[in-house]
């Protein structure tokens, strides 16, 4: 609405442009051009919120490590987020946003006040953090390993697991974790950094396990 | 064996660092074979990562239900947008419609006060003029026969022996145009005026039965076979009751 409204003050400030300028049609293509963006960058929550739905499933159930709370987690998300949809100013992050809403969601469920109870080792500032130079650089290659890269994931603790997840699949920016996890952005650094070699503790300790 | 760029190797892979350092550490990698090395193992790290970390997919019911929650949401959504102007078109509505009522209950209210004022004017008329009664007679009898030909109904009166009431007699009267009786009885001095018109000669909507004051007078009124009858006078509201009791049942 804000954006039309907008796009209308604009209109009226070309349209006396053009006025003056006479070229009317050049205009007339610049408005319909700037509606059509306005349109195509606000979208209804459903064209917006529904891609979304494998990716924050597949959060959801790392952060639950069961499947049908999070499918619960899912559908309370998007419940919340369609009722929330009118507070969601539009040109912001929507993917974040609805992180953002599934993250606290999950907090306040039972698996998710439980998790926030594990204290987590944050004092040392250790984001500079050097990956040891024996890493086993060549484990990963192989699909099979995919398994123990997975349960080195699940052993990491929640708020390690879910910096990762969103920095490495979701290919998130440190700014949008920050968004989504409502937390500062030196925080979403020094945790990636600390997961990341934690991680790299916890495969390399599985691979010496097995043979 | 460590070096000073590799801290900045994840931010640099993550497209988190600034230009400048973007390019300060693309130039570290040509030159430096360790980080370069370091680098690719990063990379293939992230990839494993992001490989083992896309793990779930969401299941067809889970879809079913996210829709579910869109569309029924959506549907109400709808609902919502329409409530207001539905509301607004109802309560305006209710308004109008108020307003029409209100409006014909005071038309109304007019009109049954002009009809009682009327008949408070004939009854007063009927008082003061030289000749109230155009038939003299005590004897229903003669009252009722006198009127035939002058009224178009008939109308029955009350025997009144054993009552403080006295007929005097009877006059042909008007009302809205419409021919009538009017009947005059008496009771300890005071006069009452009894009128009968054909119910038709009252506008619709006027009160079927009821008892009124209306200038120090009372007045009673119903409605009997198509006729309409009006009591009016200044004695008590017992004797006026007293009296319609009589005329009902006659």
């Amino acid at each position: 609405m804000v954006v039309l409204l907008f796009q209308t003050a604009r209109f009226a400030i070309y349209s006396r442009k053009c006025f003056f300028g006479g070229a009317w049609n050049t205009v007339g293509a610049r408005w319909f051009t700037l509606v059509c963006v306005s349109e195509e960058r606000s979208g209804s929550f459903e064209e917006l919120a529904v891609p979304l739905l494998d990716r924050l499933y597949n959060f959801a159930h790392w952060l639950t490590r069961n499947r049908d709370e999070a499918e619960d987690l899912v559908q309370e998300t998007f419940a919340k987020a369609l009722k929330g949809f009118g507070s969601f100013a539009p040109g912001t992050n929507f993917r974040a946003w609805m992180f953002r809403i599934l993250k606290n969601t999950f907090l306040t469920s039972r698996t998710g006040l439980k998790a926030s109870q594990v204290p987590l080792d944050e004092t040392g500032e250790d984001a500079a953090l050097p990956v040891e130079s024996e890493t086993p650089e060549t484990i990963l290659i192989d699909r099979s390993n995919q398994r123990l890269m997975q349960e080195a994931i699940e052993e990491l603790p929640a708020a390690h697991r879910e910096v990762l997840l969103l920095c490495e699949v979701e290919e998130m920016s440190y700014e949008e974790i920050a968004t989504a996890l409502s937390v500062p952005i030196g925080t979403v650094m020094s945790r990636l950094a600390r997961a990341r070699s934690n991680l790299r503790r916890g495969v390399e300790s599985k691979l010496k396990k097995t043979p | 064996m460590t070096h000073p760029t590799w801290p900045k190797l994840d931010p640099y892979l993550d497209g988190e660092l600034t230009a400048a350092e973007m390019q300060e550490v693309d130039r570290h990698l040509r030159e430096c074979p360790a980080c370069a090395a370091e680098c690719l193992r990063r990379v293939q790290w992230k990839r494993a990562v992001k490989e083992a970390g896309t793990r779930y997919a969401a299941s067809p019911e889970l879809k079913a239900r996210v829709h579910k929650v869109i569309s029924g949401r959506a549907s109400s959504r709808r609902a919502w947008r329409w409530w207001p102007s539905l509301a607004v078109a109802t309560a305006l509505l209710v308004l109008i419609a108020a307003g029409l009522f209100f409006a014909q209950q005071s038309a109304r209210r007019v009109r049954n006060d002009q009809i009682v004022a009327e008949l408070a004017d004939l009854h007063v008329a009927t008082l003061a003029s030289n000749s109230p009664v155009d038939v003299v007679s005590t004897d229903r009898h003669t009252v009722k026969p006198w009127f035939e030909g002058k009224i178009p109904f008939s109308f029955n009166l009350p025997e009144l022996q054993g009552t403080p009431f006295e007929l005097i007699g009877g006059r042909v009267s008007y009302l809205e145009q419409s021919p009538g009786a009017e009947l005059i009885y008496r009771v300890r001095k005071h006069q009452i005026s009894a009128f009968i018109f054909q119910d038709r000669a009252v506008p619709a909507g006027f009160m079927h039965e009821t008892s009124m004051d209306a200038r120090s007078f009372h007045l009673e009124t119903w409605e009997k076979g198509g006729l309409r009858y009006f009591v009016i006078g200044d004695t008590t509201p017992e004797d006026l009751r007293a009296l319609s009791k009589l005329l009902k049942k006659a």
